[in-house]
């Protein structure tokens, strides 16, 4: 057959796979490319070395509830009772069968609360002898939407599934239109999940193929393009293969790329080491909290990988790989987005990386006019990062200046690829004008995709928690 | 030594900061700590790295790009004056760069005229943030850096110091901080200032005597100088072949406004704002299109003999379209000052829009008005006032593909929106 009536063949054979594919999202295929033209690539000093080294053994435990944003928890153990790993130890007051379950098996040693008894952080002391609850195995193959609904929330893994609007824990009683996972990173430091997921490939499809089913749309699974990530091959996902400079990794721009969310619709998304646990759970019928984390930043002697579990204290990690300086700030995640953490604090929920970079609370002699070699920017002004592609810079903590007015425009447009005006729509958020906040597409977005903007601010602002106090604001005034 | 002497100065205004927190002199306090050190603030969540850029750095590149025209314009200022001396008396004067016009006679009498007027217009400006910085509490904000330096630079070397210093107080009292300060301000202070100059003393910011050192107080004596701009020739319908050539005009020795007259330092400088990332090139590009289209038209009506060689206007409109660029201060308009981002459009394509128009007026208003031939800051303010309009529509085009969008996609969670929506597209 002649090539051009192959394409016509094939075209026609594509288009009625597209009439069926709601019928049947999990039949097919098909890869699509992201390029991300408009970011920024922030490189620093201190990437985690691609080995692996098993984390000593941590004595105790924790939840952050401030993981769970907007959740309020409700305890199901008392302080001092003994708890298996996987057992529940508390949940979701709005929706009670929302539970986080244990991760290793101990004795609740403290629930720290604070104003107002919210509770802070729970915390577990770990015994020398685990015990774990089995849970009964599901085939996940066979099962219905709601058996693996129901199984997810039994067994404590539906906190990892968050969605869109608002950046909260999934509602099981919604149904996404898709979900997306972002297998690729740009972040600057962040785990490298091409290599954090080797091996995991089995795990990974069953929770695809499990998840596949509480959607009528797609599951939308991104890829680095010159990677060799193992999430390539699954099947009954769109595979998307991104590239471009941070944020083409983050789901927000993927999603703002591939099916932006429109004001009603919900969006799921999980991470890809959250599937892992997950895709583990479904095919054993054990909650295994054990993820491969990184250790990065410049304050850390020997950034590597470290296998540990999700709530360790971040001290059996950091000082087997020692430090370089005395005065650094622990933060649970990406330099960009994560939580600001402690030195003796614990390993977050979400998060496969843990950053150290140097506080900066001094003061710099001229620091605003005199050139700058040594550090990131976005402009030409007397900083030369831009003369220094291949450079990578070891950033501290100095905000670079004073909180201002928003003054200087088009920056954020240069760094912020979704179809959103990023000023525009801070600035609603920041007089709380609904209505503004909705049409400018408030919906669409979560903190974390404005970490880009706040980066480069000139006026400092702070972005990221504007844009959290936005969605509180629209999500307690419309729901 | 001297090290140790530093840190010794550093700790000791850091103790004076934490003393003075919550003091109402703070602020003041802290404008001069920052300008010293760079502060000692981190982040907390959030992004805990941020880029090197802050508003100093921003406005400082700003005013990096400004010192050329100054000091160009301390030449000029002093040479423009001694060839009006030379024409009165009758001597003809040939242009030489190093002969007679880096000269320290003209450098000097320039500094003694120019530099004053920058010390009152830095000195009364941020006397003013100061104060209100001290009274509503908040940090001295870097905004009068830049219009400080741009002041100077768009008034006539002859005028008053009182007069100027009025203007400023009523160019950044209303200007700006009534609007909230820094960055909440709908108009450019620095041109707010220049037209509350020409609307509150006319005779003096008009005319055909103020741009030259001591043309007004020479007249009607015996040592009269001439002190005419090349747009007030025009507008008189005399031409400026054989008195100006292209390349003056181009490089800028001509009277005019203190520092709008080299429209080659005006590139230069735009070009050092575009590369460094600070102002924007679509505004300076399209304004540029904008005044040459405005140009073009009005050369095709002179020249297709719409108005008679006669008319008042004939001689600004069959000015050749291009030329309107490097004379008057549409050059420094388009670079300094269209380019504000705080009055400015604010959305990229809002931007084209915006400074078209801007090019498309100054033009339209030089040759229209009879009272003063120049209207970029007047063009220019007027467009301050409809930049958040041009913005509206702009980001209205962005809210209705949205919608669009959304009335388009099928919509799996029946919530109460797509309720909603249903009972809308029905």
């Amino acid at each position: 057959m002649p090539n051009f009536l192959v394409n016509y063949y094939d075209r026609k054979a594509l288009s009625s796979i597209f009439d069926a594919k709601f019928s049947n999202p999990n039949g097919y295929l098909m890869s699509t490319d992201i390029r991300i033209k408009k970011g920024l690539h922030i490189n620093l000093v201190g990437a985690a070395e691609l080995t692996n080294s098993k984390a000593v053994l941590s004595n105790v435990y924790a939840f952050n509830l401030n993981d769970f944003h907007g959740m309020t928890p409700k305890m199901l153990v008392k302080e001092g009772a003994e708890v298996k790993a996987g057992e529940p130890i508390f949940y979701n007051k709005d929706i009670p069968e929302m539970q986080f379950v244990s991760p290793v098996s101990g004795e609740i040693a403290a629930i720290e609360r604070g104003a107002r008894r919210r509770i802070l952080m729970i915390k577990i002391l770990a015994d020398k002898e685990q015990s774990q609850v089995q849970h009964e195995k599901i085939d996940h193959l066979s099962a219905n939407a709601e058996e693996i609904k129901s199984f997810l929330l039994k067994t404590g893994c539906w906190p990892f599934i968050k969605q869109r609007p608002y950046d909260f824990i999934a509602n099981p009683e919604t149904t996404p239109k898709s979900i997306f996972i972002s297998a690729y990173t740009t972040a600057p430091l962040a785990a490298d999940l091409d290599y954090v997921l080797q091996g995991k490939e089995k795990a990974l499809q069953a929770a695809v193929t499990a998840l596949g089913k509480l959607t009528p749309g797609d599951v939308h699974v991104s890829i680095g393009k010159k990677g060799n990530s193992p999430m390539a091959q699954l099947s009954g996902a769109k595979i998307h293969k991104v590239s471009g400079p941070h944020p083409a990794g983050l789901v927000g721009t993927q999603i703002n790329k591939i099916d932006p969310i429109n004001k009603g619709e919900l969006v799921w998304t999980l991470s890809p080491q959250d599937l892992v646990i997950i895709g583990e759970c479904l095919l054993s019928g054990i909650f295994n909290p054990e993820r491969l984390i990184a250790l990065v930043g410049s304050a850390v002697k020997n950034p590597k990988y470290f296998t540990t579990k999700i709530g360790a204290e971040i001290a059996t990690f950091l000082y087997g790989s020692g430090v370089n300086i005395k005065r650094f700030r622990v933060i649970n995640g990406d330099v960009l987005t994560g939580l600001r953490s402690k030195q003796d604090g614990h390993l977050g929920f979400y998060n496969n990386t843990v950053s150290c970079i140097p506080e900066g609370d001094d003061y710099e002699f001229f620091g605003w006019n005199k050139p700058v070699f040594n550090k990131v920017s976005a402009t030409r002004a007397l900083t030369f990062s831009w003369m220094q592609p291949k450079k990578k810079f070891d950033l501290d903590t100095n905000t670079n200046g004073e909180h201002r007015a928003f003054v200087v425009t088009g920056m954020y447009e240069k760094v912020f690829p979704l179809d959103i005006y990023p000023l525009q729509l801070l600035k609603a958020c920041m007089v709380k004008d609904l209505d503004e906040m909705e049409q400018l597409g408030l919906y669409e977005v979560i903190p974390e995709d404005f970490s880009l903007t706040e980066f480069v601010c000139i006026s400092k602002q702070p972005h990221q928690q504007i844009i959290r106090e936005g969605l509180d604001l629209l999500h307690q005034e419309i729901g | 030594m001297s090290r140790d002497k530093r840190l010794t100065f550093k700790k000791r205004l850091h103790i004076i900061k934490h003393q003075m927190r919550g003091k109402k002199m703070a602020p003041a306090f802290n404008a001069f700590h920052t300008f010293l050190f760079a502060p000692d603030e981190t982040t907390h969540n959030g992004s805990h790295v941020r880029a090197a850029d802050d508003l100093k750095r921003t406005m400082n590149t700003v005013i990096m790009s400004l010192i050329p025209i100054l000091i160009f314009s301390m030449f000029n200022t002093g040479y423009q004056h001694f060839a009006a001396i030379d024409a009165a008396a009758g001597v003809s004067r040939e242009l030489s760069l190093f002969g007679n016009f880096f000269t320290f006679e003209n450098f000097w009498l320039g500094l003694t005229l120019v530099l004053p007027i920058v010390i009152v217009s830095y000195g009364v400006g941020l006397l003013i943030e100061f104060i209100f910085a001290v009274i509503k509490g908040h940090e001295v904000e870097e905004g009068y850096l830049v219009t400080g330096m741009l002041v100077p630079l768009i008034v006539p070397v002859d005028t008053p110091l009182w007069m100027l210093a009025v203007a400023i107080v009523f160019g950044v009292v209303i200007g700006k901080e009534v609007f909230g300060g820094t960055g909440m301000n709908i108009l450019n202070p620095a041109l707010t200032i220049r037209a509350f100059l020409f609307f509150a003393y006319p005779t003096w910011m008009s005319g055909d005597k103020v741009w030259v050192h001591q043309a007004m107080e020479r007249t009607g004596t015996a040592d009269a100088i001439s002190g005419e701009t090349i747009l007030g020739y025009l507008a008189q319908n005399n031409s400026v072949e054989g008195v100006y050539s292209i390349s003056d005009m181009f490089f800028g020795f001509i009277p005019g406004s203190i520092g709008e007259t080299s429209a080659f330092l005006c590139l230069l400088g735009g070009l050092f704002l575009v590369f460094s990332k600070i102002a924007s090139w679509r505004i300076m590009v399209s304004a540029v299109i904008g005044a040459l289209a405005m140009g073009l038209i009005f050369n095709g009506i002179a020249d297709a003999g719409i108005i008679s060689e006669s008319s008042n206007f004939y001689g600004l409109m069959s000015f050749d379209f291009w030329q309107h660029l490097i004379v008057g201060g549409l050059a420094f308009g388009i670079v300094f000052m269209a380019t504000d981002p705080v009055t400015g459009s604010q959305t990229n394509r809002g931007k084209w829009i915006y400074g078209f128009l801007i090019g498309l007026l100054s033009v339209m208003i030089r040759v229209f008005n009879p009272a003063y031939p120049e209207g970029v800051f007047l063009a220019i303010l007027l467009m301050n006032v409809f930049a958040p309009t041009i913005d509206h529509y702009v980001i209205r085009g962005n809210v209705r593909r949205r919608m669009k969008r959304r009335k388009q996609a099928r919509i799996y969670a029946p919530t109460a929106a797509a309720e909603e929506l249903e009972a809308e597209t029905v």
